[in-house]
C-alpha cells in the first residue's frame, strides 16, 4: 500500500487545489487546508449491487466492496491506490495492465476482480524487496529501456513472466513473447537488451 | 459497463439451469465478453462464472486427443503431446492473441469468439449480427479484414478464431451438455452456423448448452500438420489468410489431405474440394497449385477484400510445401 504522503500523485493534486484556491481568495492560499496525499477515493458510498470481496494483493489482504462489473485493474488503481499498474487501451490489447494471478501473467483489464477472490495477485508494487529492485526493474534502469515509461509496469511484469516461463532462448523469441505489451515509444530494442540481461542470453542478432 | 449480478456455481447442472434464462452470460476466460460488455455491444444481467467446474483437463490417448472446455489457449499450446501428434493446433494457439491473453482464454470460449468486424463492435452504427434487421454497412464499407466466403446480403463478417480452423480441419467433435443432464456430441463443421439472414444466431448451441469438451482424433495426417498465418503485423493480430493443412504421405503420394482457412470465412473454412484435388497426387508444387486453385472456389469479395481471393492460394500453397517438407 503506498504511504500517505510525497507521492507524485498526491503533490498533482495538492498544486491543483491550491491553483484554484488562488484565483478565489489569494490571501488565504498558504493557509489552505492539507487535503489528503491521495485522490484515491476512500470506500465511496455503498450501493445495493455492492459485493465484499478479499484480494491477496502482493503478499496482502485486500478486503474490498465492490461491484461485480469492477475489473482488477480498476480494483488494483482506484479502491487499493496501487496506481503503479497502468490503464492504457483498457481492451487487452496493449499490455500496460499486466499483473501476475497466481503467477501467470494476465491483463487485469479484462479480468473481473470478483472472480480473483482466493488467487494471489502480484502488481509491479510487488517485485522490489523493500528498497531493493527487482533485476528486471533494475535492468529497465540500466538499459534505458522506456522512454515515457507508460507502458514499463506492463513490460517488467510481462518480462519477469517470460523468464520464468523458459521463453527467452532468443532475441527474436524474446520479441515475440512480449507481443502483448505495446510500447508507442518504441523502446523495444532496449527493452530486448534489458530482458536478454536478466536471462542471461547473448544473442544480439536483433532478431 | 452495464452493472450484473454475478454467479459462481458449483457444478455444471447449476450452471446450466442459471444460464438457460434470457440475460444469463457465461463467462470462462472472460477475454471477449469483457471487451464486448465494455463496448456495450453485450449487456447481460447477469455472469455465471464456470470457474468451479471441472473442464481444464487435456488428454493425450491413443486414439483421439481430448481438451476440457475450460483448458487454457497456454497450457494446450504447450502440451508435449499436443505439439507431437497435433502440431497445426499447437502453432494456431501460438499464432494467436498474445500471451497474457492465452493465460486467460479457453478452448470453449475460443470457439464462440464474436467476430472483429469493426461494425459489430461499435454501438454506434448499424449491425445485422448486434441488431437483427439494422443492416449492414460493412458490405459497401470497411470490409479489407471480412470474409469472401460464406457471407449473405446481410452479413460478411469473418469468424476470427485460429484455433477452430486448426481444429475443424481434423474432424473435431464438441461435447455439449444441456438441461437436465442431457449430453450431446456436435461435429465442429456443423457447429458454426453461415449467416443467411440470421447473422446474429453463429451456432447450433442452445439457451444454457455448455461446451464441455473438445475431441480430436487421431490420424497420420494430424501428425504432419502445420498452420501458416498472414498478417499484418508480425505478431499480435488476426489474420488477414491462415491455412490449418494436415496430410498423409505414402512415399511421395498424398494418401490423405485435411484443409481449413481462415481470415476468409464466416465460419472456419473446411475445404473438401481442394481435399479431393490433393488426394492421390505426388506431393510436389504442381499438386499444390493446381488443388489451391480451387481454393476460393464460391468468394464473393467485396471492393477492399478481393486480395483475399490470390492470398488464399498462395497461403495455401506455402502452407502445403512446409508441411510435405
Amino acid at each position: 500500500m503506498r504511504t500517505p504522503s510525497l507521492t507524485r500523485r498526491g503533490l498533482l493534486g495538492r498544486s491543483a487545489a491550491t491553483a484554484g484556491g488562488l484565483a478565489v481568495v489569494p490571501l488565504v492560499a498558504r493557509a489552505a487546508p492539507e487535503i489528503p496525499a491521495t485522490t484515491a477515493p476512500p470506500n465511496p458510498v455503498r450501493t445495493p449491487e455492492m459485493v465484499d470481496v478479499v484480494l491477496q494483493v502482493n503478499g496482502k489482504r485486500l478486503p474490498l466492496a465492490i461491484e461485480p462489473r469492477v475489473s482488477l485493474l480498476d480494483a488494483l488503481r482506484e479502491q487499493a491506490g496501487l496506481t503503479g499498474t497502468k490503464k492504457g487501451c483498457d481492451r487487452g490489447s496493449c499490455g500496460a495492465c499486466t499483473v501476475h494471478v497466481d503467477g501467470r501473467r494476465v491483463n487485469a483489464c479484462l479480468t473481473l476482480a470478483i472472480r480473483c477472490q482466493n488467487k494471489a495477485v502480484t502488481t509491479i508494487e510487488g517485485l522490489a524487496a523493500g528498497d531493493t529492485l527487482h533485476p528486471m526493474q533494475a535492468a529497465f534502469v540500466a538499459h534505458d529501456a522506456f522512454q515515457c515509461g507508460y507502458c514499463t509496469p506492463g513490460q517488467i511484469m510481462s518480462a519477469v513472466a517470460l523468464i520464468e516461463e523458459g521463453h527467452a532462448h532468443s532475441d527474436g523469441d524474446i520479441r515475440e513473447w512480449m507481443a502483448g505489451n505495446i510500447c508507442r515509444c518504441g523502446a523495444y530494442n532496449h527493452i530486448v537488451d534489458a530482458v536478454r540481461d536478466v536471462a542471461g542470453q547473448t544473442d544480439t542478432g536483433r532478431g | 459497463m452495464q452493472s450484473f449480478s454475478y454467479l459462481r456455481p458449483a457444478d455444471a447442472d447449476a450452471a446450466i439451469a442459471a444460464a438457460a434464462q434470457p440475460g444469463k452470460k457465461y463467462i470462462a476466460g472472460g477475454t471477449d465478453l469483457m471487451q464486448l460488455m465494455k463496448d456495450d455491444v453485450e449487456r447481460p444481467a447477469q455472469i455465471v462464472d464456470l470457474d468451479a467446474l471441472p473442464y481444464t483437463k487435456i488428454e493425450a490417448g491413443p486414439d483421439a486427443l481430448r481438451l476440457g472446455a475450460l483448458a487454457t489457449m497456454s497450457d494446450v499450446a504447450a502440451h508435449p503431446e499436443v505439439a507431437r501428434k497435433y502440431p497445426v493446433i499447437a502453432q494456431a494457439l501460438l499464432a494467436s492473441a498474445s500471451p497474457q491473453l492465452r493465460n486467460m482464454a479457453t478452448m470453449g470460449g475460443n470457439m464462440l469468439q464474436r467476430t472483429r468486424c469493426g461494425y459489430f463492435r461499435d454501438t454506434g452504427f448499424a449491425c445485422n449480427k448486434r441488431e437483427p434487421g439494422s443492416g449492414c454497412p460493412a458490405i459497401h464499407g470497411q470490409n479489407r479484414l471480412l470474409a469472401i466466403l460464406g457471407g449473405s446480403g446481410h452479413c460478411i463478417a469473418t469468424h476470427p478464431s485460429d484455433l477452430a480452423v486448426a481444429l475443424v480441419a481434423l474432424d473435431t467433435v464438441l461435447e455439449l451438455r444441456g438441461a437436465n443432464g442431457a449430453t450431446r456430441q456436435v461435429a465442429l463443421g456443423d457447429f458454426h452456423k453461415l449467416p443467411g439472414d440470421t447473422p446474429h444466431i453463429e451456432t447450433v448451441l442452445q439457451p444454457g448448452e455448455l461446451i464441455t469438451a473438445l475431441v480430436v482424433p487421431a490420424s497420420a495426417a494430424a501428425r504432419r500438420s502445420g498452420y501458416l498465418k498472414v498478417r499484418d503485423r508480425a505478431s499480435f493480430e488476426f489474420a488477414l489468410v491462415s491455412a490449418a493443412v494436415a496430410l498423409d504421405l505414402d512415399g511421395g503420394v498424398i494418401r490423405d489431405a485435411r484443409i481449413a482457412m481462415g481470415g476468409v470465412g464466416t465460419k472456419p473454412w473446411r475445404l473438401p474440394a481442394v481435399e479431393g484435388a490433393l488426394r492421390g497426387h505426388q506431393a510436389g508444387d504442381v499438386a499444390f497449385a493446381a488443388a489451391a486453385a480451387q481454393a476460393p472456389e464460391g468468394a464473393m469479395p467485396a471492393v477492399q477484400n478481393a486480395f483475399k481471393v490470390k492470398l488464399m492460394q498462395k497461403t495455401l500453397v506455402r502452407a502445403l510445401r512446409t508441411v510435405a517438407a
